[in-house]
């Protein structure tokens, strides 16, 4: 941990630059593990020199040409040490691009850089518990105990996967290019699941003790600004940052006052954060502007801004919800997708129908052992006043949940519900 | 960590001379910058206080006082909210800024709701 201001300077300067670094390196020596090695050796030198020469002024060049001059002296030394042939070959290719004027200078060419970034630490030869850690760790600039803390696993966990995936990515020769016209929105679709995986697991942890890790939340909503920033035409991608800003707007109202969740219709709005809201708004406008027909995150983006508009629960325009809901489902197929729809019906057109839609997923194998339907289905029968049934319902949620400030609010509606 | 840094007036900004083109086009790849970063949520610059007013509470009392104000150094000119993540961040993006020699950027942190203590209700958090 940084302690003296030098430090954290350092620390500081390395979250704002290690994206562009690691992706300007990983462009020359076409190698992402190497990149990176090189990479933590500019800021090992860093931390060694910057303390008694200061901060230099332009420190991404700085880091970027200390790099490099490891990566030659690297280079230089296996290639006096091997002798094979055609690895020579290449690896001379990479020591004269080494050698070359700083490229880094050229805007432009870091931003595409860290694009193809983004694609390769979202490749689909990774496992998604892969293509997280790494985009975290090389894009985010996060390091391996702050991923580790983040989703509850070890520190060794963490390091193992972000090896394992780096080799993954060298074994399958991935390149480092922008996917090709035919492959390129279905791998878009890739690295917008890896940023919302992010933003989920930080909006409703999946386990341990605590119901929100907002520090999750911020790195996701950090790499949907920046997914935008590099593909403003792409709709999905304001469609996607608008609806984590929308969702993250109601962080602060979503826990109580002894961490325990708040549900949207007990929710103060006037604690919403506001500039959040008005960012979510402006972003899905962009994204419908840019859109023909509406993609699942603009869509869910534009249901979020119902509720965002909305300065009730019964000031809410449920009818859209549904309608929206209708296109979702349509377009994803999603049980999910389905169950949330049912709520929605609930709210415009009351508890009967929404209970119906619910009973006809009862047998949904995507949805067994997901503790959100049997609460879902509880809740309708509360407001039907099917006590009994819906106490037993709430029990079975609670005992599907792995998270603790959830299970203990399902219980005590359970428990609202009477013997 | 969010943040508001604040831009301070200036006798140019106060006589609402437009910067030059120079400092408007360094200003603009800054902010293109900070969006790249996913640094920025808001910024924006002011009109002079010329156009504005003071509003005086003085028990049931309200007086508006119209503008211009003269203690200069006082005055801001102009805004950014950044979402950072550590008060080093913003600071080292401050520096990044391109201001003339003299300029004095000042830098907050804004409170967010786990910052209040304990002389605020649970309720009210």
């Amino acid at each position: 941990m940084a302690n003296s201001a030098t430090d954290r300077a350092i620390d500081a300067v390395w979250r704002i630059e290690s994206a562009r670094l690691i992706a300007g390196l990983t462009r020359i020596v076409r190698d992402v593990s190497v990149a990176e090695d090189l990479a933590q050796d500019a800021l090992v030198a860093a931390l060694e020199q910057w303390p008694a020469a200061g901060i230099p002024h332009n420190p991404a060049a700085w880091l970027m040409a200390t790099a490099k001059r490891r990566g030659i002296d690297e280079l230089s030394r296996r290639v006096t040490l091997e002798r094979k042939q055609e690895l020579i070959g290449r690896e001379l290719q990479i020591l004269q691009q080494l050698d070359q004027p700083d490229l880094a200078a050229q805007v432009d060419d870091v931003q595409d850089d860290v694009l193809r970034l983004v694609f390769m630490t979202c490749h689909p030869v990774l496992s998604r518990q892969a293509r997280v850690a790494l985009t975290l760790r090389l894009l985010g600039g996060l390091s391996t105990p702050e991923i580790a803390r983040a989703f509850l696993v070890s520190e060794g966990t963490v390091s193992q996967r972000i090896v394992r995936a780096k080799r993954t990515l060298a074994e399958a020769r991935v390149p480092f290019e922008m996917p090709g016209r035919d492959e390129l929105a279905e791998r878009l679709s890739a690295v917008l699941e890896v940023i919302y995986l992010v933003f989920n697991e930080g909006y409703a942890a999946t386990a341990g003790e605590q119901w929100i890790r907002s520090a999750l939340c911020d790195d996701a909503l950090r790499l949907g600004r920046i997914l935008a920033g590099l593909m403003p035409r792409k709709p999905e991608v304001h469609g996607l940052l608008a609806l984590i800003e929308l969702q993250a707007s109601r962080l602060r109202a979503r826990v109580g006052p002894h961490g325990e969740p708040v549900l949207l219709a007990d929710q103060d709005r006037a604690r919403w954060d506001h500039l959040l809201v008005q960012r979510g708004l402006a972003g899905l406008k962009r994204a419908e502007k840019l859109s023909g027909a509406l993609g699942p995150y603009t869509l869910q983006a534009a249901i979020a801004a119902c509720h965002a508009r909305a300065r009730s629960v019964q000031e809410t325009d449920w009818p859209r919800i549904v309608a929206l809901y209708d296109g979702l489902a349509a377009l994803t197929g999603s049980p999910v997708v389905e169950l949330n729809r049912a709520v929605a019906v609930t709210m415009a057109f009351g508890p009967e129908a929404g209970l119906e839609l619910v009973d006809a997923l009862a047998d949904e194998p995507a949805l067994r052992g997901y503790h959100l339907l049997p609460s879902v289905r509880g809740d309708l029968l509360v407001r039907l006043g099917r006590q009994a049934e819906a106490r037993s319902e709430f029990v079975r949620a609670a005992d599907l949940c792995d998270n603790n400030r959830e299970r203990q609010l399902l219980l005590s509606r359970a428990a609202a519900c009477g013997t | 960590m969010r943040f508001m840094v604040i831009v301070p007036a200036s006798p140019e900004s106060e006589a609402g001379e437009m910067p030059s083109t120079e400092l408007l086009e360094a200003m603009n790849k800054y902010n293109q910058e900070l969006v790249s970063a996913g640094v920025m949520l808001a910024g924006d610059g002011l009109h002079p206080t010329s156009k504005g007013a003071r509003v005086r509470f003085d028990g049931g009392e309200r007086t508006v006082i119209d503008g211009p104000f003269t203690e200069a150094k006082e005055l801001i000119a102009g805004y950014w909210i950044w979402e950072c993540s550590s008060r080093d961040e913003a600071i080292e993006w401050v520096k990044r800024a391109p201001f003339d020699s003299g300029t004095e950027i000042e830098l907050r942190q804004v409170f967010e709701s786990e910052d209040f203590g304990d002389e605020l209700a649970p309720e009210l958090r």
